[in-house]
């Protein structure tokens, strides 16, 4: 995927339209508005408080915004629910590993397969009718998804013994294995040294190429973005006071000084 | 020696019924963080169905089906009616809500089918069988075989399928299970169906030593100091727990209960869970919480 500038591609997978959210009466996102196009990854910067991980449960539907729009593949909605964004394609991590911990990984990635199962309860109990192809389908799935991300020799860990790095990652393998087109990542790097935010970089842009799956990720470390994501948005105090290519946004004023913290 | 043993036994085999009501709630606190105060309701509710099918002259397997069927439709009630209205409030709100069930549960149950006592025959001698010198009741046996049978399948339904996986995941984390997609009314329509079918075999089990009465739904006081003792998050942990409590409550009314001129089983379990508290608040098998503030 060569770098596609926001805009530039017909139609945007994500629209967000003037979407607000307060928690009793502070703001913390203010009328936001950006696209992003189909197939690229989206870094939303900007320093703690900013809004981002609020505004990446609008977009999940942790979040209900209290105005504004967001549309998703052409689809506009107002209230959603996170069982109906995955439903719909939203694969999302959680910047606070949110795994099954008492889980294998690949129990935790299986788990992710969720909304492609319609086999009932009794056909998986006595592995019947859609359960056998559907049983077969998601592991082979699965094992795909933990070999995409070399989780191979922890395949039959319990997730709540592994270091945190790994963890990060059988996260990431999780929401991939519901196949979404649109991926939240929140914080996928955080607490991680620069060999291991490389190594992850390297996995994103993996997915982002071989699957075509549409990234939007948070992440602190500015170096790191600029070279993963195609397109940046800056926030701060909810507010976007930047979007565009990464050198575009690296050169605007307002970002260096949100970033060099002069006194607003 | 051998009249000890005997006790001991006994009072496993009555251990075991107890596992079985507890391990109903164990399953829908698993899943839901409810302690679902109408488990002991739903038992009655379906002992009394089986019962009364059977009195209309059904036969034993149709009786059975019709039954299972009824409790299913007992489980998405629930959870259109009960749960979905009040999902993301207080566990102690939930609690509050399958407290008014129980009670809305067992008029429902004497409104539509009396307050009989009906005898339940499921075709199992109570008698005393000898082995090695100890006596040993038929029935007990049988029971502890339904019991063992019944653990056996719901371990393979959890942890070899799918389904079990998600019932898992959202034991685990919620808000992150419906992130991944995984739905959670079916979980619950599920759990409670699942919970439903268990309390027909322990209903079924206990009502036909002590025939199917209201005191049935009793039960739910006496599955409290075996959950509280195995924790309540625990299907292995619901089972020595039950074992526990009735082994120790059958040896103490043996060997205490001349101490104070009294039954002691009646009180017996509720001391072991109050120093179980005191101890180890979690239980046996329970989880430790560690919560964030």
């Amino acid at each position: 995927m060569t770098s596609t500038h926001p805009g530039v591609t017909s139609k945007p997978l994500l629209q967000l339209r003037d979407v607000s959210l307060s928690f009793k009466g502070v703001s913390a996102l203010n009328a936001l508005s950006f696209d992003v196009a189909p197939g690229t990854i989206c870094a939303l910067i900007g320093p703690n408080g900013a809004g981002k991980s609020s505004l990446l449960n609008v977009i999940n539907g942790v979040y209900k915004a209290d105005s504004g729009d967001v549309v998703f593949a052409g689809q506009r909605f107002d209230a959603i629910h996170p069982l109906k964004a995955a439903r719909l394609g939203i694969g999302r991590t959680f910047q606070h590993n949110a795994l099954f911990s008492r889980l294998s990984v690949l129990e935790n990635v299986l788990a992710g397969y969720a909304r492609h199962g319609t086999a009932s309860f009794l056909e998986n109990v006595f592995r019947l009718g859609r359960d056998r192809a559907e049983r077969r389908a998601a592991l082979a799935q699965a094992q795909r998804t933990i070999a995409l991300l070399e989780l191979a020799p922890f395949t039959h860990t319990v997730v709540s013994t592994l270091p945190y790095g790994i963890q990060k990652r059988v996260d990431l393998a999780r929401a991939l294995m519901a196949q979404p087109t649109l991926l939240l990542l929140d914080e996928p790097m955080a607490g991680m040294n620069h060999d291991e935010k490389l190594e992850m970089s390297r996995f994103i842009r993996q997915i982002n190429q071989q699957l075509a799956t549409t990234v939007v990720l948070i992440e602190h470390d500015v170096g790191i973005v600029m070279d993963l994501a195609q397109h940046v948005v800056v926030l701060d105090y909810g507010r976007k006071i930047a979007d565009g290519r990464p050198d575009d946004v690296r050169n605007h004023p307002d970002v260096i000084t949100a970033y060099l913290g002069t006194v607003h | 020696m051998s009249y000890f043993l005997e006790t001991l036994f006994s009072g496993l085999f009555a251990g075991a019924m107890y596992a079985l009501v507890a391990i109903g709630f164990v399953l829908i606190y698993k899943a839901s963080g409810v302690f679902n105060f109408a488990q002991g309701a739903m038992l009655l509710f379906s002992a009394l169905t089986f019962v009364t099918l059977l009195e209309h002259q059904f036969h034993f397997l149709l009786a059975l089906l019709l039954t299972g069927v009824v409790m299913v439709a007992m489980a998405c009630a629930v959870e259109r009616l009960v749960l979905r209205p009040l999902r993301n409030r207080d566990p102690l709100t939930l609690f509050m809500a399958t407290l008014g069930l129980s009670y809305f549960i067992e008029g429902l149950a004497q409104l539509l089918m009396g307050t009989d006592v009906h005898m339940l025959d499921l075709g199992i001698p109570d008698v005393a069988i000898d082995f090695h010198g100890i006596s040993v009741s038929q029935y007990d046996i049988a029971a502890s075989g339904i019991a063992f049978l019944l653990v056996v399948v719901l371990s393979i339904a959890f942890n070899k399928t799918r389904m079990g996986v998600s019932l898992r995941a959202v034991a685990d984390d919620t808000l992150a299970a419906q992130s991944i997609g995984i739905g959670l009314p079916r979980i619950w329509r599920i759990v409670w169906s699942v919970a439903g079918f268990v309390a027909l075999v322990a209903g079924l089990v206990w009502g036909g030593r002590q025939g199917v009465q209201y005191s049935l739904s009793l039960v739910t006081l006496k599955a409290l100091p075996v959950l509280i003792i195995g924790g309540f998050s625990s299907i292995p942990g619901a089972i020595v727990g039950g074992l526990l409590v009735g082994a120790t409550e059958a040896l103490a009314d043996i060997y205490i209960g001349p101490l104070v001129n009294g039954s002691v089983s009646t009180w017996f379990a509720y001391i072991l869970a109050v120093a179980f508290l005191l101890v180890r608040p979690a239980g046996l098998f329970g989880d430790l919480k560690i919560e964030r503030v």
